[in-house]
Order: structure tokens, then sequence, then C-alpha cells
């Protein structure tokens, strides 16, 4: 019998600057095999990957899974729809049918937030968040930070980032708040009053209820997947009146730094919280982060399942 | 019978011809009194209170005797709110087990929120709570009807039947009445047989889907928070409806500043109004949460410093009443799942007097004031004789060894769920021997001859 792994990668909080540079740096080495003309490595060759998805999701789990066959392991994709609860079965037991089935990393997207440390506490596996409720979503932030450094070089220190949308329920945001301030960055998050958490600035965030001063000398506009089923929970009225005072035109756009990278994470609600021509122009790296995502989840996966020393370009 | 159970006379409930505590401090707030003195029970009744009243009496052929050196005597405790589960959740604790947790934690009554399944909103399930408990025959079980049909909020229940069965005050717990048009109602009709009603104080327009208080550690946990103010709002309606129809009001389980603050206030204007706190509230921030140890979801949430602090200089100086358990058993099926998902609750009944003894002398409270709010203020906020250690009372008493300390997962809990964030902590004072109606209903202390 293995040990329990205690590398679990559940969220930023709690990462040391140490940890998070050295996953970016190793990505580095991993988007370089992902544009080779044959994109696959042994490196975790013999080894099984569960993508456990208890909420739906294209890009991140596709993702996933291209990350672990490109290095050689045994990918299985798990949707299950419903939570523990509803099936009558306890976190515990789920755990423990995991573990007989001798996975190496679970990874797992679940829409309660806490979900993934709950399991982890107990799953002999190696945990990866892959998005938990309103909490993190870590490979999500390295990846936008990957992508940050791509473009704006590896140092990120003074660079200014503004996170602008659904601040409060969104583990985008959550983790890149945590991420990129030990990275150097400063963050700034903007957004209706009804989609900032309460007291915002007690949790130490730079928090800006209109998007005009966030973006103003901006490095990075980075833009949030507007949620239309919050606005039956009246959080905001219409929109198109969201559109008009949050979303991400060229007008706005220009108050950013000349260069300024425009991101999202995807999918995109073109014309409410970006324009469409913003989101085709020339400062997004939209669709770079996409790429970044499986060099990135490479990276975490090598972290919890490798075994000791670095991979090389070679390999 | 195709096979014999072994039979053994169940030891307890036991009345005791004659029952001497020797030298033992004794503690009645209610008279003040707090001295080393013998205190004589003969069958049931307590008849002689002071130094040197077992003289004579030590030989007498029956006659149990407990050296009381070092150890306190209490008036037994009262708990204003506890979840008992029976009928509908048997699983978790019926009315036998969750008795005898009750017994174990030194109380001598229980008061049973009516949220079972069915809900406690008929005379059949009243007389059928009543009637399990007597069958126990340890510490007394006081239903606590619903206000309302189903906690649906909306149509009043018989109150008067309900009353005529055992219950002593109603509440629709866990569900807050939300229209302001039936708690006036509630109130006044309730005012016709003397019955508390009971609130718990949550305006659910504000926290629908919450999971945990809402502040910083919700922020980063990523949960749906639970504000203050929608305690706040419902409590401060309630004391004006209060106002307004003279009628009794109890606020449960308060969580928040702002309660304390408007209880104050109402206080302070002669209203009828009432109020308690659970341990949890008294011992926990929202801190506890981190990590997502569903046995911190409560209901209301676990909330900040300065919340816990006021709720402390409340009881302290007697705003709040009373302490109550809340004592809200749940298997594994309903708290090892997502934090999301958990049911709401802690069980509490033994761990009560243990956990809070250890505030004394803190915040202003004293042991005195906190005796009182186990036991004496919430048997007047339900209107029954408050247990007293003076002659001519019934016993209801807790013994207590106020030097042990233990904790509960080193030991056999009497109740059936362990969904606790205290199971591992130490605990003060030991519960050594509990008196409801007379009897020893729980015992510990091996008392000799």
């Amino acid at each position: 019998m293995t040990e329990p792994r205690q590398r679990h990668l559940l969220g930023i909080a709690g990462m040391s600057r140490e940890v998070a540079l050295s996953l970016l740096d190793t990505a580095k080495v991993f988007l370089e095999v992902t544009r080779r003309p044959v994109r696959k490595v042994p490196t975790l060759r013999g080894k099984t990957v569960l993508n456990l998805f208890f909420e739906a999701s294209t890009r991140t789990r596709t993702s996933f899974e291209l990350a672990g066959k490109r290095m050689g392991a045994d990918v299985v994709n798990i949707s299950a729809s419903t939570s523990s609860t509803t099936k009558g079965e306890t976190l515990h037991d789920t755990v423990a049918t995991l573990d007989a089935m001798h996975a190496d990393v679970v990874v797992i997207r679940h829409s309660a937030s806490g979900a993934p440390h709950i399991v982890a506490q107990r799953s002999r596996a190696a945990v990866i968040n892959a998005g938990d409720g309103m909490h993190e979503h870590p490979t999500q932030a390295l990846l936008d930070a990957f992508t940050m450094r791509q473009h704006l070089g590896d140092d990120l220190s003074g660079k200014v980032v503004a996170i602008c949308g659904d601040i409060l329920h969104s583990r985008v945001a959550r983790s890149n708040a945590l991420l990129l301030p030990l990275l150097g960055a400063r963050v700034r998050l903007a957004g209706p009053r009804t989609m900032l958490p309460h007291r915002a600035r007690d949790l130490g965030w730079e928090v800006y209820d209109r998007i005009e001063p966030a973006l103003e000398g901006a490095d990075v506009v980075m833009m949030l997947r507007i949620q239309r089923e919050r606005l039956g929970a009246a959080l905001f009225p219409s929109l198109r009146e969201y559109s008009r005072v949050w979303g991400l035109t060229g007008q706005r756009l220009a108050l950013a730094r000349p260069g300024a990278l425009v991101m999202h994470p995807g999918p995109l609600n073109r014309g409410v919280e970006i324009a469409g021509d913003v989101a085709d122009g020339p400062h997004s790296v939209i669709l770079p982060q996409v790429e970044a995502g499986v060099a990135v989840r490479m990276a975490a996966l090598y972290l919890c399942a490798g075994e000791s020393g670095p991979p090389t370009a070679q390999e | 019978m195709l096979w014999e159970r072994p039979v053994a006379a169940p030891p307890l409930p036991r009345t005791v011809e004659l029952l001497v505590f020797r030298g033992v401090r004794a503690l009645d707030p209610a008279s003040q009194l707090d001295a080393v003195v013998d205190v004589v029970i003969e069958r049931g009744t307590i008849t002689r209170v002071g130094p040197g009243a077992a003289e004579g009496l030590l030989g007498v052929e029956g006659a149990q005797l407990v050296d009381g050196t070092g150890k306190w005597l209490l008036p037994a405790f009262v708990d204003l709110h506890a979840h008992l589960r029976e009928p509908g959740h048997e699983y978790k604790e019926d009315v036998h087990s969750g008795l005898n947790a009750a017994a174990a934690g030194g109380y001598a009554h229980v008061c049973v929120m009516p949220n079972t399944r069915p809900v406690n909103d008929t005379r059949a399930v009243t007389e059928l709570m009543v009637s399990r408990a007597r069958e126990h025959g340890g510490p007394t079980l006081h239903p606590i009807g619903a206000i309302t049909k189903g906690q649906q909020g909306q149509d009043l229940t018989e109150m008067a039947e309900l009353r005529d069965a055992g219950a002593v005050g109603v509440s629709d717990d866990g569900v807050c009445v939300m229209s302001a048009a039936v708690m006036r109602r509630a109130l006044e009709y309730a005012r016709n047989f003397d019955l508390p009603v009971i609130q718990h104080a949550e305006d659910h327009t504000l926290t629908a889907g919450a999971h945990m208080h809402e502040g910083v550690v919700s922020a980063q946990l990523g949960l749906k928070g639970w504000p203050r103010v929608a305690e706040d709002i419902i409590i401060a309606r309630d004391v004006l409806l209060a106002e307004y129809t003279s009628a009794r009001y109890h606020a449960a389980h308060i969580s928040t500043f702002g309660a304390a603050r408007i209880i104050a206030e109402a206080k302070s204007r002669g209203l009828p109004v009432t109020a308690e706190v659970t341990p949890h509230h008294l011992l926990l921030t929202d801190g506890a949460v981190v990590g997502y140890d569903t046995a911190c979801r409560v209901n209301p949430p676990l909330r900040e410093e300065q919340d816990v602090a006021a709720l402390r200089r409340a009881l302290a100086d007697g705003t709040i009443d009373a302490i109550a358990t809340d004592h809200a058993p749940h298997s594994p099926l309903e708290k090892d799942v997502e934090f999301a998902e958990a049911s709401p609750g802690m069980m509490g009944l033994e761990l009560c007097f243990g956990l809070l003894v250890q505030l004394v002398g803190r915040d202003g409270l004293t042991l005195a004031r906190l005796v009182d709010a186990m036991s004496q203020a919430p048997a007047r906020v339900i209107g029954i004789e408050p247990p007293r250690i003076r002659e001519g009372a019934r016993a209801e008493l807790t013994l207590v060894d106020p030097q042990a300390r233990w904790i509960p997962a080193e030991r056999r809990l009497q109740t059936k769920s362990l969904n606790s964030p205290f199971l591992k902590s130490e605990l003060g004072s030991k519960i050594l021997m509990t008196l409801a109606h007379g009897a020893i209903v729980f015992d510990e202390v091996g008392a000799t001859t």
C-alpha cells in the first residue's frame, strides 16, 4: 500500500511563491512539448488520472484530459451530475471507492466550495482542484499568470491587473487575487456592489465599483464571464445595463496602458462583458490562455504524480 | 419466545428513601446560597440544607451517603432548545437516547423542538413525545409545539390543545415566521394560554442558499453568506410586535451583537422579552469553518469575535436569560458531505456545562450567573417551577466534580450522534449525578450507604 500523498493542489491559498514559480517554470517546458509535431512525453506512463467532474465543463475537462494524455497517463473521465447527498452516499464512501481504483491523481470539479478539500483529507490519491463552487480555481489562475509572463516577461512585479465582473461568485477572481500578489503584481477588482464581497476591503482587496478607475494604467485587463442566472437573483437589472456600465469596450480599454493584455477565462458573452472587437483585437490573449491551460495542467499533474527529478526538454 | 434476552432491572431512575450529600458546596442563585453544607433528601424532597444537617442520619438503614468534599451541588439544568428527532429521524436520536444524554449532561428538564416528522403541530405528536419520555422516566420532557401548521408560516396551530397535551411554548424552530401579520396573531393567540412564542430569527429572503456567516471568512472560502442583519431585522420587528401585543416573546439562539443590543433595549423598557444563547455561539467564531468542517455548520451560523464578546457580556449581565444547547444530532449521512449540502446543527446536551464552566471568571461571568442561566432562568422562561436547593423543594440537582477534566471522544456518550467540533477538546467539570423529579436519573458516583 502506498503512503497517503500530501502533495495536493487544492488552491492558491497556502501555496508558497516558490511552488508557484516552480509550477510556472515547469509549464514552460511542457508548452514546448505541446508545440512539437509529436506532442507526447512518457513522464506519467503507468499513472492513472481520474477526471471527476460533478459540474459540467468542457474546457477545463478537455484541458486536463489532454494534459494527462500528452504525458502518457491513463485518463478516465467521470461525469457525476449529482452531489453525494442526492445519491445518498457519504463523501467518505466516494473517496474510498476512488482509492480502491488506485488512481494516482483525482482531478475534481464541484459546485460545492471545499469539496476537493474534504476529499483530500482522506484520499490516498493526489487531489487537484479543477474549480470548487465560488472558492478557487487554481489552475486557471496559474494559466493566467503563465500567459502574463509569456507576454510581459517573467517578472510580474509592479504589474497592474484589473479583474472586472462578478467578483463575489468568481473562483477565478479569488484564485487570481491570491496568486498575482504572490508574484508581485497588484490586483484591482471591479464590479457592481452587488457582486463584490461584503466588506471586501477587510480582505485586503483593492476594489472599485466602476470599471474606469480600475482600468487606468492597467497592464492586464481580465474580464469575467457574467452568469446570466444572476439576473434572476436580482444582482443586476439587465444585460443591457451591465454591458453599458461594466462592459469592456475599445473606448474603455484605451484607459489601460498601451499594449495592455485583454484576458477572459471563457466562455465569452460577446457584447455583454466584452465587446466582440476587443475580444478579437490585437490586445486579446484569450486563445493563448487556452493553450497555456494544457501546459499548466501538465505541470500540475507532474507536481502531484510525477517521480522525483525535473523533466527536461529532451525527454 | 425463541430466545430470551437477559433482563436486568433498569437501575435508573431510582428514588432513594434517604439520600445525603455531605460537605458539598451548594449553590442556589435564587436564594444567593453559596456555602459548604449538608443536603438531605427524603423520598425525592429536600428536607434539610445546612451545615451539620446530616448529623444523626448517617447510620440510618437504607440511607445513601455521597461525600461532597470538593464537589458542587447545583440546581439541575433546564434546556430550552433540544432536537430529540423522534418521531421521524430516530436514526439520529430518539427520546430515550436524548434523555439519557440530557441526564448525563446534568439536565432535569428538556424542551423539545417541533421540527420532527411529522411536525409537532398536533396533540397526537405532543402526546407521543410525552409518553415516550414517561416510559423512560429520566429528565422531564417539555414539548414545544409549532406556531403554524407544518411550520409553514401560515395557519396557527391549535395551541390550547397543544398546551393541554403538555406543550410549554410554541416555535417554528428552524423556520422563521416571516409574515409580520402571522407573527402578530401568534403572539396574541399564544397569550391566551400563557405560552411564550419562541422565534428562530432569520429573514429567509436575506439568507437564501446561505452556508455560513457573511464576512471575511465566507468571502475567502467561497461560501454564501448569512448576514447578521437577517437576524437583527426579525428580532427588532418581533420586539415591536411583542410590545404592541403585550405578549411573551423569546428569541431563540441569538448570535449577533445587534440582537443582544436590541434585546437589552427591549428589556430596559420593561418588555416581556427573553433570549437564549448556545454554547457554540459563545465559544466559536466563523474561523472554525476554515477547512470546511461540517460539524461547524450551524444555523444561525458561527459569527465573529465582536459577536462572541457581545454575547458573553450579555450573558454575564443577564440581557441573555438562558443557555440553550440547540442539541441537534445528525448522522454521517447529513454531515459527511459537501459543506454546502451538510445539515446545520451540532449535538450538545452532554458537553454544555463542561464547555461553559471554562468561561467563568471571564467577561464578568460568575458561576452563579452561569448556573442561573442553565437552570432557573430557563425554567422561568417556560413557566415551570425552577429547580431549587432549599427545604421543601423537589430534588432536582446536579452534582459536579469541578476538578475533573475530560475529553468527549474518550468517553462513551449517550447521544446517538457525534456531530460536534468539541469531540477532541478538553472540557472542565464532570457531571457525577443528576436528580430529576426527585429521582436519580444519572449516577457516576456509586453512592455508598
